[in-house]
């Protein structure tokens, strides 16, 4: 199988294409966010700090990160405790309408974000709630806690089912079983389930452009300025998005899989 | 159970709303509850909007048989010709976009597609182009595929590791040629995960408006451009709720018939 026939190379040479493929946008604004021309092309102009000087010069955009910051810490501490409760949920108990319950918890990222975006403004501006950072809060906990609750139930499905029942019979309380057992358990995944719901509401962009009003978050921002002309502080802002939001996505993965593979029984 | 009462208030709520709301009226540019077929009359006897929903129709299933396609050699070669330390380190790398700036990556592939991008300099120096890349529907397949290929790959790479390689031994043994085992033998076995991977795409490039603004030109626009132009110019939200509910209306009957299909046992 590992013969380096033709036909195998090939297929390398594929896997590595489609690897370009999907990077390449992402490398290219990190070029461009140090480029000098304005209007970004090849041959390439010489290397300036000049666009994130502008953008660091400008408190608008310091106000929107501020508010995708608390945005998306607020989300992921509340899509997380929501998916915790949701995987435990359908860990520990089996119930009628379970079907129908998990539908109901997993279904929310099959729905376009344009139309999650419409109904959470018109039920928003109908409840006085819309316009507001907390509006945007309450509809990214939507989205998010799906994650949440797959990473979280994922790790759930590693472990050993009779040591909670062990601890409960060893005399602790379900609240004391669930905290000294099961959270333990669980940190990992719900360490990474912050980071991933974290960058999932940072990154979104659809559902805030609807309901967020004038407070703009990073990627309302930018999908505001691209409808106007071509500005190159987008790159830079881009570039910026990228390398938080993919801390997070790689931090999370790592906690996940590093601990993961190696069974912990803490708190017994 | 908090999931059930917070995704019932924020989730379910809404849209039953955005059901309701699709038969209210608009008078003197506000909205006035009621329950009149008028939104859902004059929406359906355009002739401009049975285009529209035909083409996105037509876009997403373009994209979906794309991207499985495209996708495939691709989970196929990290599944059976790598290390399994490498296909972990590939699965790694392919989460990581997933997540991350959908909106910042169409706007590189602008600077690639546009009339005098890098693609259109590099064709130059060969003596060719210019070549229209932007504001048609090529430029709306590359967004559609950056969207899409990374997780149709993770889908089906999942359901190709499962796959019982002792099978596909036998089957060599039996004398089926490598190009008849992988069509007779492993996409039938991998069918939930290409299946997955098929409907997401559908579901998301269905679904996706900048794609098809910022690289397609949002003209002729899709149905999730149609919905945000009626809403964002003007007060037409009911106009824009019959839409957005003919939309989920399909998505939740594709999403059904492909789902069975998948978990269908062989007759």
């Amino acid at each position: 199988m590992t013969r380096l026939s033709g036909q195998n190379l090939l297929l390398r040479g594929y896997v590595v294409l489609v690897f370009v493929f999907v990077f390449t946008p992402i490398v290219t604004s990190f070029v461009f966010s140090v480029n000098s021309d304005r209007f970004p092309t090849i041959p390439l102009g010489h290397f300036t700090t000049h666009w994130y000087e502008t953008i660091f010069a400008d408190p608008d955009i310091w106000e929107a990160f501020r508010v995708s910051a608390l945005v998306s810490v607020s989300v992921a501490t509340l899509a997380t405790f929501i998916g915790f409760c949701t995987a435990y949920t359908d860990y520990r108990y089996n119930f009628t309408g379970k079907a129908l319950y998990l539908s109901l918890a997993l279904l929310p990222p099959t729905i376009p974000l344009v139309i999650m975006g419409l109904a959470m403004l018109a039920l928003l501006a109908r409840i006085n709630m819309s316009g507001q950072i907390h509006s945007i809060v309450v509809s990214h906990v939507v989205l998010c806690a799906p994650f949440a609750m797959a990473v979280v139930r994922m790790r759930l499905a590693q472990i050993n089912p009779d040591l909670e029942p062990a601890a409960w019979n060893l005399g602790a309380s379900p609240w004391r079983a669930m905290r000294e057992v099961i959270i333990p358990f669980c940190r990992p995944a719900i360490a990474s389930a912050f980071c991933l719901t974290a960058a999932v509401s940072f990154d979104e962009f659809a559902v805030a452009w609807f309901v967020s009003g004038l407070n703009k978050t990073v990627p309302v921002m930018i999908l505001e300025i691209l409808q106007g002309n071509t500005d190159p502080q987008i790159n830079a802002i881009g570039s910026i998005v990228f390398a938080i939001s993919m801390s997070l996505v790689v931090i999370a993965q790592l906690i996940f899989f590093r601990k993961a593979s190696a069974p912990t029984t803490t708190g017994i | 159970m908090p999931i059930v009462i917070w995704q019932l208030v924020f989730f379910v709520f809404p849209l039953i709303f955005l059901v309701v709301m699709s038969f209210w009226l608009v008078i003197n540019y506000r909205m006035v509850p009621g329950w009149d077929t008028v939104n859902w009359t004059k929406m359906y006897s355009k002739g401009y909007f049975w285009d529209t929903y035909w083409r996105t129709l037509a876009y997403a299933m373009i994209a979906t048989i794309t991207t499985t396609i495209l996708a495939f050699p691709c989970s196929f070669a990290l599944a059976f010709k790598v290390s399994a330390t490498l296909r972990r380190w590939a699965l790694f790398f392919l989460i990581v976009p997933f997540f991350t700036s959908y909106l910042v990556r169409i706007y590189s592939w602008q600077i690639f597609l546009n009339d005098n991008g890098i693609f259109n300099r590099m064709f130059d120096y060969l003596g060719l182009g210019p070549f229209h890349l932007l504001n048609n529907f090529f430029g709306t397949l590359v967004g559609y595929l950056t969207l899409c290929l990374p997780l149709a790959v993770v889908l089906q790479l999942i359901s190709l590791a499962n796959v019982d390689r002792n099978l596909i031994e036998a089957a060599h043994n039996l004398g089926c040629g490598r190009l008849k085992t992988v069509f007779l033998v492993i996409v039938p076995m991998a069918k939930i995960g290409i299946i997955l991977g098929a409907v997401f795409t559908f579901i998301l490039s269905f679904g996706d408006f900048v794609s098809p603004y910022y690289l397609g030109g949002s003209k002729p626009p899709t149905l999730s451009i149609l919905i945000i132009d009626t809403t964002k110019s003007g007060q037409q939200w009911p106009r824009a709720a019959v839409v957005a509910v003919t939309m989920i209306i399909t998505l939740l009957t594709i999403m059904f018939a492909s789902v069975s299909a998948a978990y269908r046992k062989k007759p």
